[in-house]
């Protein structure tokens, strides 16, 4: 049975090869756009914590820049 | 309408349902993907190696459905005047970028079994190969050109002479004698491919949608960060 499943009658490789490569192609587009993301955040955050007082809280009134503040904290995925 | 593209509401929506389109994009991959190594049938005369099909027409699907897309922004951003329309175009060019090279790579290697050869100079192949040539450029050109007028210009233009290619490979196998056979699934007719092979393909291309709606997320939002991150040194 298992056999049958990963040599599938001699086209197996071809076959898991091209899974393979499609879900490696996945995993490596989704990692790098994901450390590009994280990567402004860190930046926006770090910019941020820089600001004075009254710059700080101009900033915070806007919703958005609040949920970036919010994601990187709670960024999992 | 311009309240509706107001950046500030968009980054809401789109950084929360970023993680929802992430799990629905698991179930649906691991579902399509049960289906398509292990419960469709072989075919009677390409026995197993027909389950290439599953990833690669839906990535071909994908890649010439989201560069139609970017052409369309292209224009609708040189009609309407609209900068988010560029900003979507962008962030959707990685994924289409992708796939097109997973539909190339995948039918180089269902070619092997089926036609005995890596690669032929066919009409529809080398179309896709020029798509790909058209992706590279339109993403280049926002790495090279800094100039905001500049880059929007010269993207809108390689997107929409790239969109003539579009048809040329939807027809290529109707117009030129090629070793791809004519298309099985069909909106418009009748399609020719049996339910029990439509429905994972279906279901796969459902997976690589939400794969694709999943990265234009991401960079659409990494691009927004961007531009609050100017906003925050003009404070």
């Amino acid at each position: 049975m298992i056999e049958e499943i990963v040599l599938m009658k001699g086209y197996g490789l071809y076959v898991w090869s091209a899974f393979s490569f499609t879900l490696v192609s996945f995993a490596v587009l989704y990692t790098l756009i994901k450390t590009n993301l994280v990567r402004e955040q860190n930046k926006f955050s770090s910019k941020y914590l820089l600001l004075n007082k009254e710059k700080a809280e101009l900033a915070i009134k806007q919703s958005a820049n609040k949920e970036i503040l919010a994601n990187r904290i709670s960024s999992v995925i | 309408m311009i309240k509706l593209f107001e950046t500030n509401k968009i980054f809401l929506i789109t950084s929360k349902s970023q993680k929802y389109v992430f799990f629905i994009f698991v179930i649906v991959l691991c579902i399509g993907l049960t289906e398509s190594l292990f419960l469709s049938p072989e075919d009677y005369i390409q026995s197993h190696s027909v389950r290439i099909m599953y990833v690669h027409v839906p990535s071909a699907w994908i890649s010439i459905g989201i560069f139609s897309l970017i052409a369309l922004l292209s224009v609708g951003s040189f009609v309407f005047k609209n900068k988010n329309f560029l900003l979507v175009s962008k962030s959707l060019a990685p994924s289409g970028f992708v796939f097109n090279i997973i539909a190339l790579v995948t039918g180089s290697i269902w070619g092997k079994p089926t036609w005995g050869t890596w690669w032929a100079w066919d009409a529809r192949i080398t179309s896709m190969l020029i798509l790909l040539i058209f992706y590279l450029l339109y993403i280049l050109a926002w790495r090279i050109f800094d100039e905001k007028e500049k880059v929007t210009k010269i993207t809108s233009i390689i997107a929409i002479i790239g969109a003539i290619n579009v048809p040329i490979i939807k027809f290529s196998v109707d117009w030129w004698s090629t070793l791809h056979q004519n298309s099985s699934v069909n909106i418009l007719s009748d399609t020719s491919i049996h339910p029990s092979m439509l429905f994972p393909l279906l279901i796969m291309t459902v997976a690589f949608s939400l794969f694709s709606l999943l990265i234009f997320l991401m960079k659409y939002n990494t691009e927004l960060i961007k531009i609050k991150n100017k906003g925050l040194d003009r404070l």
